[in-house]
């Protein structure tokens, strides 16, 4: 801290962007159109561009309340927490890398799952945050996931994701792929009893995400032009060295090559969700279907 | 007979050069000189120098060791192990994929079903094989082999030695990432025994989609990373020349892994590694399948079902607070 920051009232130095004159967080561009739009009209459509409807990522909480609207809900494993196992370190240490995330982010992890009320129907709902290292998958995700899952499995409620990751997390090294497997044998027992799981595919799904639990839904929503595939573009450009096509990979991608099975808007998704959720039939708890 | 050599190998190749070159001299023994004595020397020597730069090899090395050319494949493996082995190719779907190989065969009188990845010896078989990196093809006709393990109550022997998955256009229009998704779930609960064995590359999902087992085998110097060493010195240090240190830091040995308790069993290689002498490696491999095989089979399926699912919740350190 400089003399100037310390003599400058916190009031009066927050609320300016350095050199630009424009009160910090008054505006902001949409990634899609450019336009400039009201700070507060974003925040207030779940990242959603009014103008041009593009879809900005969103953290896990406000992905929470977006989808569970003004009802409240309890957090599953928030208890769970990172621990660097590995000592690993690149050009930062792996440790420094999560008190930055978890310095800048409003969730704890790159996974909140939490238990909620969907108008109607209890679900216990996973929602990535790509803030954090990127939604990465490590021991906390898959630990999270799983104890999510068990809820599910014990409620006898709907199971839903919300993804949003470039992959396996590196700095866990080869625990982090084994993460793929325990997701998806406790995603199995889900599917086993009968259970709808619902996978939404959010702006970016990659990797180790999209090749285990994120693909296995009952049901696939992507989000409109959610990039969604297993290898990085960049790396397939090397890989095949020729420009990538258009839309490639994006969600209408997906749904054209029968990938998944819609593509459904932010602010549609809980009505959608809920409408699917009400004609999947599943057995709540200790009663058995009786066919008329 | 004369191998590829790596870098780090160099001292150990000049000095097999001139225990050949002499006994090519000896062989033709026109001055009626004796070599004997100095080849001898230089055998002894070799084998120490050999031993000195084995023992202190670092990841990156043991990488270069486990993608080494002459490095045996799935199907030098088979040969061996298994008998009557017939090849099954296809997913039904689409195509065959060469990068992985299936199929079905006895192995010490017991039926098994077999997939593996399957790398190329020369160029164009390397093509052939895509390198050893599956498209969805080759998974699904995985997921084909494994049904029927499961329908036939036949132990599934898998061989892992893949770069990876193939990131490619078409291998993504046609669902890379599903056919993986769906690969390690049947895995997770087939109705009969699974082992697994890391031959060589066990290179991230692509590697994992044939990798979820009762009992991992890997080889001494076979290698195991969820992203390849470039890879991951690509995205962490934004530079692919920081390989080496990615290699170390993510621990992809075999070394590293069994302490941090994610292998079951490692197989010593002989010294200079298994492409040098595939026997001794052959005799550990055949012992431990069969003990496996008869340990597997030996307890109720819903038993063996809850062991494998708890090995996979117990992946991954966290704390709880």
């Amino acid at each position: 801290m400089n003399w100037l920051d310390r003599i400058i009232p916190p009031k009066i130095k927050g609320g300016r962007d350095s050199g630009s004159g424009v009160p910090k967080g008054l505006w902001r561009k949409c990634n899609g159109c450019q336009a400039v739009l009201y700070a507060e009209e974003l925040v207030s459509s779940f990242e959603v561009c009014p103008k041009c409807d593009h879809h900005h990522r969103i953290g896990g909480q406000r992905r929470l309340k977006s989808f569970f609207g003004a009802t409240s809900y309890e957090l599953i494993g928030e208890e769970v927490r990172p621990l660097d196992a590995l000592k690993f370190r690149d050009l930062k240490k792996y440790k420094d890398r999560l008190n930055e995330a978890i310095r800048k982010c409003d969730s704890s992890e790159a996974l909140l799952v939490a238990q909620g009320t969907l108008i109607d129907q209890a679900v216990v709902v996973a929602a990535f945050d790509f803030s954090f290292m990127g939604g990465s998958m490590g021991a906390v995700v898959g630990e999270r996931f799983v104890r999510g899952v068990d809820r599910a499995i014990e409620e006898r409620i709907p199971f839903i994701c919300f993804s949003a990751s470039g992959g396996a997390r590196m700095q866990e090294a080869l625990f982090s792929l084994m993460q793929l497997s325990k997701t998806v044998a406790a995603l199995k027992r889900l599917k086993d009893e009968a259970i709808p799981y619902i996978s939404v595919l959010t702006d970016p799904t990659m990797g180790g995400v999209s090749a285990s639990f994120a693909m296995l839904g009952d049901v696939i929503i992507a989000e409109p032009k959610a990039l969604v595939g297993f290898a990085g573009q960049r790396v397939i450009e090397q890989t095949v060295r020729e420009k990538l096509p258009e839309g490639f990979q994006r969600a209408e991608f997906l749904l054209e090559h029968g990938s998944i099975d819609m593509i459904v808007a932010r602010s549609e998704l809980p009505a959608s969700i809920h409408r699917m959720l009400s004609s999947l039939y599943f057995e709540p708890r200790s009663q058995t279907r009786v066919f008329a | 007979m004369i191998y590829d050599h790596l870098d780090f190998e160099k001292p150990i190749a000049e000095l097999e050069e001139k225990i050949e070159e002499l006994e090519r001299v000896s062989a033709k023994d026109e001055d009626g000189i004796d070599f004997s004595a100095e080849i001898q020397k230089l055998k002894v020597k070799c084998q120490e120098k050999t031993k000195d730069i084995f023992s202190r090899l670092n990841a990156s090395q043991i990488t270069q060791i486990a993608r080494h050319p002459d490095r045996p494949y799935t199907l030098d493996y088979i040969s061996i192990l298994i008998e009557n082995f017939q090849e099954l190719h296809g997913d039904r779907h689409y195509s065959d994929d060469s990068a992985i190989v299936a199929g079905i065969g006895t192995f010490k009188g017991i039926p098994v079903a077999l997939i593996g990845h399957q790398k190329g010896r020369d160029a164009r078989e390397r093509t052939y094989r895509n390198w050893g990196m599956p498209r969805p093809e080759g998974y699904r006709k995985a997921q084909r082999i494994m049904s029927m393990a499961e329908r036939f109550k036949m132990p599934l022997l898998t061989f892992i030695d893949t770069p990876g998955a193939y990131p490619g256009v078409g291998a993504e229009e046609r669902g890379q990432a599903e056919a993986i998704a769906c690969s390690i779930e049947k895995l997770t609960d087939l109705k009969t025994p699974v082992i697994s064995t890391v031959i060589g590359e066990g290179g991230s999902g692509g590697a994992l989609a044939i990798g979820v087992c009762d009992h991992l085998i890997m080889l001494e110097y076979s290698t195991y990373s969820v992203i390849s060493p470039e890879g991951c010195a690509a995205i962490l240090w934004k530079s692919g020349d920081k390989a080496k240190e990615a290699a170390e830091a993510m621990g992809v040995t075999t070394r590293h892994l069994s302490g941090h308790g994610l292998v079951d069993t490692v197989i010593k290689e002989p010294l200079g590694g298994v492409h040098r002498d595939i026997a001794p490696v052959i005799d550990s491999l055949e012992g431990i399948l069969e003990a496996q095989i008869k340990r597997l089979s030996g307890m109720p399926v819903e038993e063996m079902l809850e062991q494998r699912y708890q090995r996979l919740m117990d992946y991954g350190k966290f704390t709880e607070k």
